[in-house]
């Protein structure tokens, strides 16, 4: 992902909880277009019918509390979301969207950032920049352990391979 | 060289590696569970992992439970619990039907958890094992379906931090209300990453339902797991429960010289009732503060306060008594065991009598979509483990935490109140043996 893939910031608070990312009356899909449709349904309702492929999340500290549902990085997949850029995430949130390859950046300078701001991310380098304002804002690099897991391409290539290696 | 921590300690044994806060190891798992909500996508996991042709690396260490639609409440739910059953008989997995109980529950009482374990839940209040002494610990279906296929894991060994409780707990106080306390001083973010380990004499005094309150909230705070040091009484539990016999290791406790990132002590005659106001668990307030609030929907129940000693509390206190004109009160057994125990006890007919809805086990009301889901402006009071906008239902609805005595005490009055105003001897929980007979 280069600094010319910029997209719209979809600007969240703090504390937001894998509730308010997918609800749970719409668990019953594995499906991420399905889910990605129920983005946010209630916390913003407008989310699901005004993201376009290539806008990031932006959002306070804490992003992803709650439950390990990995339909809520999955349904932002869904929906198209280039990456989610936070102050802090959860734990199991973090873990579950560098599973499925989504893009996370934890950056304490974001929340500067406003809503419909145009970004870009750099995950390799570590960073965010904000078009708008030409302002960039340095991210917390990857442990060293995780970035070689991303650049395998996540941990079901990297379990592929361990599995294949065994025979 | 500085000692260990108890998670340091089983993370160490697990990866065969001197393992210590901040270091990643690959480590080998006990068990894993999921149930029909993470359950098809783990599966779809393993399906693609393994081109479809692959064998779980442990069969008889895979739990499915179907305990958050349980009875399923329409076709997509149901359809869900057919792709659980199919799988787990076509890979000779464990499969737990409707209404067995929730999956934290039904792991400890069938004895797939023991003192030393580590156990991955595709549930983030996996945590619960904690209480075991087990490390157990929630994670998403791709780690959750990679572990099927491999039997390991990748984890980043937390740092930990140390609740410490002194002395005795004032008649009316629980391990709810401490960990809501914990969770109120700490913050809703505070042991991101990072295990809490509870220790001191007032929590080595607890029976083992009550220190599996403190292990499955641990994820309140962020936190990775939760653990108390296993002792004689987890094992006569786990004998009384699962049919286990165990040997409780002396060195499965924390080092003298253990490094911690944070301690906090507390003196437990100094703790009061605690209430979580909406909506985060954080928002942990002394009872009185909030009696007085009227409220709509009681719901004793879930993974945190849905066990036996817990429902026998309420019942205890509404013996004899009705439950406020003007509230619902919503009772959930854990398992299907502790729904038997309250048939043979007599616990169901008390509350039934006293105006309960006594539901079949599973999540209920805590999955927010069936079985006393919340309506606009509805005020409730539960025994679960949070109380995020929505979580019961309506966004427009407010769920307040409390502990089965507090719930009781609510249910009775109509309002929020303060447990130990009523009669303490109706539910002396102390008196609640390790083995769950109620003396």
């Amino acid at each position: 992902m280069s600094v010319d893939d910029s997209g719209r910031a979809w600007r969240f608070g703090d504390d937001i909880d894998t509730d308010q990312i997918i609800p749970s009356r719409f668990l019953v899909s594995s499906d991420p277009e399905e889910l990605g449709e129920h983005a946010f349904n209630d916390l913003r309702p407008e989310f699901a019918d005004g993201v376009e492929s290539g806008d990031f999340v932006v959002a306070g500290e804490n992003f992803g509390s709650g439950s390990s549902r990995e339909h809520a990085p999955l349904s932002l997949v869904g929906a198209g979301v280039a990456g989610v850029v936070a102050q802090s995430f959860a734990r199991i949130f973090f873990r579950n969207a560098i599973n499925l390859g989504l893009p996370v950046l934890i950056c304490p300078g974001v929340g500067d950032i406003d809503d419909g701001t145009e970004i870009s991310i750099d995950v390799d380098e570590g960073f965010v920049y904000d078009h708008d304002e030409d302002v960039r804002y340095d991210a917390e690099p990857l442990p060293p352990f995780l970035q070689d897991l991303v650049d395998e391409g996540g941990l079901k290539p990297y379990t592929k391979r361990k599995l294949e290696s065994a025979d | 060289m500085t000692g260990k921590t108890i998670t340091e300690k089983i993370l160490s044994e697990k990866s065969g590696e001197d393992a210590t806060a901040g270091d990643y190891v690959e480590a080998t798992v006990d068990a894993m569970v999921t149930h029909d909500v993470t359950g098809p996508l783990t599966i779809d996991v393993f399906e693609d992992v393994t081109g479809g042709d692959g064998a779980l690396a442990a069969p008889d260490d895979v739990v499915f439970t179907l305990d958050h639609h349980a009875p399923a409440d329409g076709v997509q739910a149901a359809n869900n619990h057919n792709i659980v059953r199919e799988f787990a008989a076509e890979y000779g997995a464990n499969q737990y039907e409707i209404s067995d109980g929730i999956c934290h529950q039904v792991m400890i009482e069938e004895g797939f958890v023991e003192p030393g374990d580590l156990v991955i839940g595709a549930d983030s209040h996996s945590t619960t094992y904690g209480g075991l002494g087990a490390l157990g610990t929630g994670v998403g279906s791709t780690d959750l379906g990679t572990a099927f296929a491999t039997g390991e894991l990748w984890f980043r060994v937390p740092e930990t931090i140390r609740f410490e409780v002194e002395g005795d707990l004032p008649d009316g106080v629980y391990a709810k209300d401490l960990i809501l306390r914990f969770i109120g001083d700490v913050g809703f973010a505070g042991a991101t990453y990072k295990t809490a380990e509870y220790g001191g004499s007032a929590i080595s005094d607890l029976p083992i339902h009550q220190r599996l309150v403190l292990s499955n909230m641990a994820i309140e705070m962020g936190g990775k797991a939760g653990i108390v040091e296993p002792d004689e009484r987890t094992a006569t539990y786990l004998e009384d429960q699962a049919g286990l016999d165990v040997g409780i290791d002396p060195d499965l406790a924390a080092d003298d010289d253990a490094s911690y990132e944070a301690v906090y002590t507390y003196e437990g005659a100094d703790l009061a009732p605690q209430v979580s106001k909406p909506s985060n668990p954080e928002n942990a307030v002394d009872v009185g503060e909030t009696v007085g609030t009227p409220i709509d929907q009681v719901f004793v129940g879930t993974c945190t306060n849905g066990r036996y000693e817990d429902i026998r509390v309420v019942a205890d206190v509404l013996e004899g008594e009705q439950v406020a004109p003007d509230t619902r009160l919503i009772v959930v057994p854990a398992s299907r065991a502790v729904y038997q125990k309250c048939l043979e006890t007599g616990v169901l007919e008390a509350l039934v009598d006293a105006g309960a809805t006594f539901q079949s086990a599973g999540c209920g009301p805590c999955f927010g979509t069936h079985q006393g889901a919340l309506g606009d402006g509805d005020v409730a009071l539960a025994t679960a483990n949070r109380n995020f906008p929505g979580r019961e239902g309506s966004m427009e609805s407010s769920v307040y935490l409390g502990s089965p005595a507090t719930a009781a005490a609510t249910a009775l009055y109509g309002e929020i109140a303060d447990p130990r105003e009523i009669e303490t001897t109706r539910y002396d929980d102390h008196a609640v043996s390790d083995v769950g007979v109620v003396r």
